[in-house]
C-alpha cells in the first residue's frame, strides 16, 4: 500500500463519515416525527386551544365573543365562580395529600416487605396487589358503594354483628366524611403502581452496599433509613409528582362514578376536574359554558406546570447530584 | 405425474373458488342494489328515558313506521343527569340525532336560541295544544314554538295498599294527618315510613320541595310571584316549605345520606319502606315490579278545606334537529306527534305520561286514572325553578337540589336555604 493510496482512503472514508452523518441525523428526525407530530396534534394544539377558548365568551345566540383576560378576572373576582374554584382547589389538594400519607406510604412498607421475600411469593402478592388497578373504574365505584351502602351493603351487617353499630356512618353521603372515603377508595384501587415502582427501585439497590453496611453493624431498621431510602428518593420524588398529576386528572373518573357530576353532598368532593366538567358541559338544569370551562381548564393546567416544573428545577436535579 | 396432477387438481380448486367468488360478488351487489333502492330513512330520536326504550321502540315508533313504510325510527337514550351535557356536546359537534327530546323551557330555549331547533310553529297539528302545554318550548314573547309539547307528569305519594290496611292507616290529605301517618308507620318495626335519599340529591328537590311545597307557595301563585320579584324566598311561605321537608328526616331509612334514587325505588318495591314520594313517570316501572297492590295521594294540604295545588310539569317535548339530513321525514313525524293516535299510544303504552295535546283520550290503567283524579279538583303548577329563575349563574334549578339535599341532611337549616335560594335570584337582578 503506498502513501498515494492511503490519501486516497481517507478521503472517502471523510466522504462517507458527513454522509454517515448527516443520514444520522435524517434518521434521528425520521424517528421522533411520528411521536412529535401525534405530541404536537393531540397535547400541545389542544393545550394552546383551550387557552385560546378562554379568551373567548359565548354568547346566547352561540357566537363567540372576544373578551380579552374578563374571564379570568370573573373565575376569581366574582364569588360565585372564586368559592367554587378554591372549594374544588382544597378538594384537590387534600385528594392529593391522602394520596401521599397513605398511598405512597403503604405502598413503600409493602414494597420493602416485597423486597425481602422469595422472588416467586413476591409475584404472587405483587399480582394481587396490582389487580384493583387493572379493574374498570365504574365497576370500582359500584362495588364500593355497595359494600358501603348502609341498606344492602356488608359494612352495617359487620358493625352491628360486632355491636359497633353506633360507629357505622353512611360515609360516602356526609359533608364530613365523603372525601376521605373516595380518597381511600382510589388509594386501594391505585396503590398498585407506586408499589411496583418502589418495588422496582428497591430490588435495583446493589447488593454489595446493603452486605457492607451490615459488616460495619448497621440494623435493619438503620439501613432502611441510611441506604435503602436516600437511594431510592429520585423514585419517591417521582412517584409523588406522579400522584399530583393523577389527582388532577384521573380523580375525575373515581369521583363521577360514585358521587355523579354534582360531586356530593354539597360539592364536598368536587374537584377542578368535575367542576370543569360542569362548566364546560352543562349540567342539568346549568348550561354550558365552554369560555369559562376553558378558563378553568387553562388555571388547572398551569398549576400543574408550575408545580412540575419547580419540581424539576429545585428537587429532582439535587437528586441526581446526590 | 403425481405432481401434475396435484397441480391440476389445485389449479381446478383454484378457477372453481374464483368463479364462485364472483358468483357470490355479484349475488351480493344485486342484493345491495335491491336494499339501497328501498332503504328506509333511519330517524335518530335523543332522549333521558332509558327506562322507556322498549316501550318506544317495541310498541310506539312501530305504528308510525306502519304509517310511513320508508321511515324508520330509532329510540336513543342517554342517562337522566348526562343527557343535558352529552346533547349539547353532540348538537354542537354535529352528531347529534335528527330528533331531538326537549327539557322544559331553559335549556331548549338556549338550544333554540343557538340555531340548534327548527321553528316548528307552523305545523298544522299545533293547534291541539294549549298555550300553557307550549308556553315550556316557545320563545319569551310566545312568536315561535320549538318542540311538539309530548307529555306531563304528575306529582305525589306513592304507598304500599298492603301495609296501609295491615296497620289500618287511611290515606292523608292534610298535614298533621300525613305526620299521624308517618309516626304509626314509624312505630312497625323494620319498616322505613319514607323512601327517600340525598345522595343523587336531585329527588330532594323534584319529589320533595316541588312536591310538597306548591301548597305553601299556592302553586304558579308564589312561582310567578318569585320570577315578577314580588316575592322572595324569605317569605314565611316559601321557608315553610322547606321547614316541611326538614320535618321529614326523623322518617328516613337509616344512612338515607348515602341512599340512591334506585336505592329508594328498590326499598318501596322490597315493601321495607311504606310511602314513595314520586312522580306518575314511575307507574310502569313499579306495576311490573311490585307485588303488592299500589296507591297513590296527593301532597297534604296545611288544613282542611284549603284550596290544593298539584305539581303538573310539563316534562317532555320533541323538537327536529335544525341539521337534520332528513327535514322532510322529521316533519312527518313530528306531524304525527299532534294526532290523537300518537295521544293514545302515549298516555296508555308509557301510563304516567299525560299527552298534552286535546285530544280525548281513555287512561286505561287504573293507577294513572288515579293520578289524574287528583288533579281533577287541584289547581296545577310546574317545578318552581323551570322557567327562567335557572338562568345564569348558578343555576337556581341544580342550587335547590343541592339545598333541599342540605336541609334533609339537617346540615342547612330550612331559613338558611331559603336565604342562599333567595341570595341567588337576586345575585342575577343587578
Amino acid at each position: 500500500m503506498n502513501i498515494h493510496e492511503s490519501a486516497e482512503v481517507t478521503r472517502e472514508e471523510f466522504k462517507k463519515n458527513t454522509q454517515h452523518k448527516r443520514l444520522k441525523s435524517l434518521t434521528n428526525i425520521g424517528l421522533v416525527a411520528p411521536a412529535l407530530s401525534i405530541y404536537l396534534t393531540f397535547s400541545l394544539w389542544p393545550l394552546l386551544n383551550t387557552f385560546r377558548l378562554s379568551l373567548y365568551q359565548t354568547t346566547d345566540s352561540g357566537d363567540r365573543k372576544w373578551v380579552g383576560i374578563n374571564q379570568y378576572i370573573e373565575l376569581f373576582g366574582n364569588p360565585i365562580w372564586s368559592d367554587q374554584f378554591f372549594n374544588a382547589l382544597t378538594n384537590n389538594l387534600q385528594f392529593f395529600g391522602i394520596h401521599v400519607v397513605v398511598q405512597n406510604s403503604i405502598a413503600l412498607f409493602l414494597a420493602v416487605l416485597l423486597a425481602l421475600v422469595s422472588s416467586r411469593a413476591s409475584t404472587f402478592y405483587r399480582g394481587i396487589f396490582f389487580i384493583p388497578t387493572l379493574i374498570s373504574v365504574v365497576v370500582v365505584g359500584f362495588v364500593w358503594q355497595l359494600i358501603l351502602s348502609p341498606i344492602w351493603g356488608i359494612t352495617p351487617n359487620l358493625f352491628d354483628s360486632l355491636g359497633l353499630d353506633h360507629l357505622f356512618a353512611p360515609w360516602l353521603g356526609l359533608e364530613s366524611s365523603a372525601l376521605i372515603t373516595v380518597g381511600l377508595i382510589s388509594v386501594w384501587q391505585n396503590v398498585g403502581l407506586p408499589l411496583l415502582l418502589f418495588y422496582s427501585a428497591l430490588i435495583a439497590i446493589p447488593q454489595e452496599l446493603i452486605e457492607a453496611s451490615r459488616l460495619d453493624g448497621l440494623s435493619e431498621w438503620a439501613c432502611f433509613w441510611r441506604i435503602k431510602i436516600p437511594l431510592i428518593l429520585p423514585t419517591i420524588g417521582v412517584v409523588n409528582i406522579l400522584t399530583f398529576i393523577g389527582n388532577f386528572t384521573l380523580s375525575f373518573d373515581l369521583i363521577y362514578a360514585i358521587q355523579g357530576g354534582l360531586a356530593g353532598p354539597s360539592f364536598s368532593t368536587d374537584v377542578m376536574s368535575t367542576l370543569l366538567f360542569r362548566t364546560f358541559f352543562g349540567f342539568q338544569t346549568q348550561l354550558g359554558d365552554h369560555g369559562m370551562g376553558a378558563t378553568i381548564a387553562t388555571c388547572t393546567f398551569l398549576l400543574i406546570l408550575f408545580v412540575v416544573g419547580m419540581y424539576l428545577l429545585l428537587i429532582q436535579r439535587r437528586l441526581r447530584i446526590h | 405425474m403425481f405432481l401434475a396432477t396435484n397441480n391440476l387438481h389445485k389449479k381446478i380448486l383454484a378457477i372453481s373458488l374464483l368463479a364462485y367468488g364472483l358468483s357470490d360478488a355479484s349475488i351480493a351487489s344485486d342484493a345491495e342494489k335491491q336494499v339501497a333502492y328501498d332503504r328506509p330513512v333511519v330517524l335518530t330520536l335523543e332522549s333521558w328515558r332509558s327506562e322507556d326504550a322498549k316501550i318506544w321502540n317495541n310498541e310506539i315508533l312501530p305504528v308510525f313506521e306502519a304509517l310511513h313504510p320508508g321511515i324508520d325510527v330509532v329510540f336513543s337514550p342517554t342517562k337522566p343527569t348526562e343527557y343535558n351535557a352529552a346533547l349539547n356536546a353532540r348538537l354542537d359537534g354535529n352528531t347529534a340525532g335528527d330528533l331531538i327530546s326537549c327539557r322544559p323551557f331553559d335549556n331548549s330555549l338556549e338550544l333554540f336560541h343557538r340555531g340548534h331547533l327548527l321553528d316548528i310553529t307552523q305545523i298544522d297539528g299545533m293547534k291541539h295544544f294549549s298555550d300553557v302545554a307550549k308556553s315550556a318550548w316557545s320563545t319569551d314573547d310566545g312568536d315561535a314554538t320549538f318542540c311538539i309539547p309530548v307529555a306531563s307528569v304528575l306529582h305525589g305519594f306513592f304507598y304500599n295498599k298492603n301495609i296501609f290496611s295491615k296497620l289500618d292507616i287511611d290515606k292523608p290529605s292534610t298535614e298533621a294527618e300525613f305526620f299521624d301517618v308517618l309516626k304509626k308507620l314509624d312505630k312497625a318495626s323494620g319498616l322505613t315510613p319514607l323512601a327517600i335519599g340525598t345522595k343523587d340529591q336531585w329527588e330532594a328537590a323534584t319529589v320533595g320541595l316541588n312536591l310538597v311545597g306548591p301548597q305553601y307557595w299556592e302553586g304558579e301563585n308564589g312561582r310567578l310571584g318569585l320570577i315578577n320579584g314580588s316575592k322572595a324566598f324569605t317569605d314565611p311561605q316559601f321557608v315553610e316549605a322547606f321547614s316541611v321537608l326538614e320535618r321529614w328526616r326523623p322518617y328516613l331509612s337509616r344512612g338515607y345520606q348515602a341512599q340512591s334514587y334506585s336505592d329508594s325505588q328498590s326499598l318501596f318495591l322490597l315493601e321495607r319502606a311504606a310511602i314513595y314520594p314520586g312522580g306518575s313517570w314511575e307507574i310502569s316501572g313499579f306495576q311490573s315490579e311490585a307485588e303488592f297492590p299500589i296507591g297513590v295521594f296527593r301532597a297534604p294540604v296545611k288544613s282542611e278545606g284549603e284550596s290544593c295545588y298539584i305539581s303538573d310539569h310539563t316534562d317532555i317535548g320533541i323538537a327536529i334537529n335544525s341539521r337534520t339530513a332528513h327535514r322532510n321525514e322529521a316533519m312527518l313525524f313530528a306531524e304525527w306527534l299532534t294526532t290523537q293516535s300518537f295521544a293514545n299510544l302515549l298516555t296508555n303504552k308509557l301510563p304516567g305520561f299525560f299527552a298534552l295535546s286535546d285530544h280525548p283520550v281513555t287512561v286505561d290503567n287504573p293507577l294513572a286514572q288515579e293520578f289524574l283524579g287528583l288533579r281533577t279538583d287541584c289547581m296545577s303548577t310546574i317545578r318552581l325553578a323551570s322557567q327562567i329563575l335557572s338562568r345564569g349563574q348558578p343555576s337556581l334549578g341544580n342550587a335547590l337540589w343541592t339545598l333541599s339535599a342540605e336541609v334533609l341532611n339537617g346540615t342547612k337549616s330550612p331559613l338558611e336555604a331559603a336565604l342562599d335560594s333567595q341570595n341567588i335570584i337576586e345575585g342575577k337582578r343587578k
